[in-house]
């Protein structure tokens, strides 16, 4: 007599400690192998598009932040840059430095986080324990800069907010000869550690083919061998300034894409290190009093300077009707901003395009044929956080 | 093809009869084509060894409520060969059926779950159209511009029935968009009248 087995369904998430942050995936479950996996996201979907249209170009640098909240600069940086294509405007070189600086100190943010809770998905908890503490001190160093740890709103179309204060630099600078030996100190928990090799060798492995069709960008793509980066690529600010080295990986799965991770964050110190090195003292935003706001001390001064505050806090500064694409190299992949602009002071349209977004759209493709444990880890290694995927 | 007007040239020539339109802007191409024509050129874009764009970046909406072809479709593509961005747009109006490009790049399943959530735009041959990023259930397409900031229902715990429940948004004040455009033009007028007076001398 043969007995009829039925797939079993599988809710996982929207509350699961691995799908960081909120995730529904329906898994259809044969056994303890995947058959099909559905995600269900939106859970944290603000309609951040929609209020960027209803806010002015610097009202709407803060929503910015809270897409990829890990990362919160480098977000604002697409969004300057595009605004700052538009508009025609140079940055002066000190702001460029601060800025690349600040993206890449939000690289290592991201890499960290995501590394750390990647080992603690499949079991070790010492990773995040020691990784976390790095990333408290390099949000002190948001702190310093902007003012907030997480949602620093410090980038503008033209620069940046206000120049770092005294000492910041030095302290950057101390952390830059520190932070390899963490790194060490995690590749030794990590790297040739046999359970984590376990579960992420040939785990989610993608095919170079695959990676270019399912829209893969940043680590994903590299993990599968090809050399593609935005920051050298398309360089933007004062990346062709720069020295550093793009890590590629070979068999495209989990393990390799860690690889890439903890590659991406040595070369990320020292990028920081010439950032320090090259910076020269200056202006931090452009002159252009219709974009950026007087310092305190010419408003009780200057006439002039006072209805420039004045315009630039009420009605804002206006942006010439255009429409452009522009993207930056993210921690976690291409972030795009599509601007449409309309002449007014407020977007007619910003489209934000999340890496987050595709890369957890091929969860299907990734985890089809795998068991029920390896979903953890693939979701791990895409490294999503629901800021950005839901926007 | 590396270089830009090249490969606006090749393009051009390639699909004379598809394209209406092409103009380089901030390094990127923006074309614009007719809706029908959309899976032949996007294949060619994709195919052909002068172009080679393989990655699809993302599928958008951009929406102009007072025409009558009232939706921008706009596709953005990435070549890494050539390490180029091309910009795809065409117009529809309300109620029009647009094709899928999943059979070409499997990531257009999500894009276009999204154009079709957010703004209500139907493509066929897709294989699963659902809503993907507002709750089950939602009723509107939220980016579309005649749609409410607020929304028009709200979330809460029904304290009485225990549990919870939709209902429409009461707002204590209404959402005010201050208009903060000015009515004069600065000074524009003062230079109009120095050109001309230059003009004189």
């Amino acid at each position: 007599m043969t007995k009829k087995i039925k797939n079993l369904n599988l809710n996982f998430g929207p509350q699961h400690p691995a799908a960081h942050g909120v995730l529904r995936l329906i898994l259809e479950l044969d056994g303890e192998v995947v058959e099909k996996a559905d995600p269900h996201i939106g859970l944290l979907h603000r309609g951040t598009e929609k209020l960027i249209e209803n806010k002015t170009y610097m009202q709407a640098v803060p929503y910015f932040d809270r897409l990829d909240y890990v990362a919160p600069m480098n977000q604002e940086h697409a969004f300057a840059l595009a605004i700052e294509k538009i508009l025609e405007i140079d940055v002066p070189i000190r702001a460029q430095f601060i800025r690349v600086m600040f993206c890449e100190i939000g690289r290592i943010l991201s890499h960290i986080l995501n590394v750390t809770t990647q080992a603690l998905d499949v079991g070790a908890l010492t990773p995040s324990l020691w990784g976390f503490e790095e990333r408290e001190t390099l949000m002190s160093f948001y702190e310093r800069a902007s003012g907030s740890r997480l949602h620093a709103n410090y980038f503008r179309a033209g620069g940046v907010h206000q120049d770092l204060p005294a000492g910041l630099e030095n302290d950057i600078a101390k952390f830059c000869e520190n932070f390899p030996k963490i790194i060490n100190d995690l590749e030794n928990l990590l790297t040739d550690n046999r359970i984590f090799k376990q579960r992420n060798v040939d785990i989610g492995i993608v095919t170079k083919e695959d990676a270019l069709d399912y829209s893969f960008s940043g680590v994903m793509i590299r993990g599968s061998g090809v050399p593609w980066d935005l920051r050298k690529s398309q360089p933007y600010d004062c990346y062709d300034q720069l020295e550093f080295k793009i890590p590629v990986g070979k068999n495209g799965d989990c393990y390799d894409r860690y690889l890439c991770r903890i590659e991406e964050m040595k070369e990320s110190v020292s990028i920081i290190n010439q950032c320090l090195e090259k910076m020269e003292k200056g202006p931090i935003k452009t002159f252009d009093g219709k974009i950026s706001p007087p310092s305190k001390k010419e408003i009780k001064q200057s006439m002039e300077a006072l209805i420039h505050h004045f315009k630039l806090f009420t009605e804002g500064y206006r942006v010439p009707k255009d429409e452009i694409y522009t993207a930056v190299e993210a921690p976690k992949g291409e972030f795009g901003v599509y601007l449409i602009s309309d002449g007014s002071s407020k977007p007619y349209k910003c489209k934000i395009r999340a890496p987050g977004f595709s890369h957890l759209q091929s969860m299907d493709y990734l985890i089809r044929g795998h068991m029920l444990a390896d979903v953890p880890a693939v979701l791990g290694s895409l490294d999503i956080v629901f800021g950005e995927v839901d926007r | 093809m590396k270089n830009l007007v090249d490969l606006e040239k090749k393009i051009n020539s390639e699909l004379a009869s598809k394209i209406k339109k092409t103009e380089i802007k901030h390094n990127q191409i923006y074309i614009e084509i007719e809706k029908e024509d959309l899976i032949d050129v996007t294949l060619f874009l994709k195919t052909n060894n002068y172009t080679k764009f393989r990655q699809l970046i993302d599928i958008t909406v951009v929406d102009h409520p007072e025409e009558s072809q009232r939706f921008k479709i706009v596709y953005l593509f990435l070549s890494h060969e050539f390490n180029q961005r091309i910009i795809l747009n065409y117009f529809i109006s309300e109620n029009e059926v647009i094709s899928s490009l999943t059979s070409i790049f499997p990531s257009a399943n999500w894009m276009e779950r999204e154009v079709f959530d957010m703004y209500g735009v139907n493509f066929k041959d897709h294989p699963d159209l659902r809503r993907i990023l507002t709750d089950y259930g939602f009723e509107g397409h939220p980016l579309r511009k005649d749609f409410p900031l607020t929304g028009n229902s709200e979330v809460r715990y029904s304290e009485d029935q225990k549990k919870v429940i939709n209902e429409p948004v009461k707002l204590e004040q209404n959402y005010r968009n201050f208009d903060y455009e000015s009515p004069w033009e600065g000074t524009k007028y003062i230079k109009d009248i120095k050109e001309t007076n230059d003009k004189k001398n």
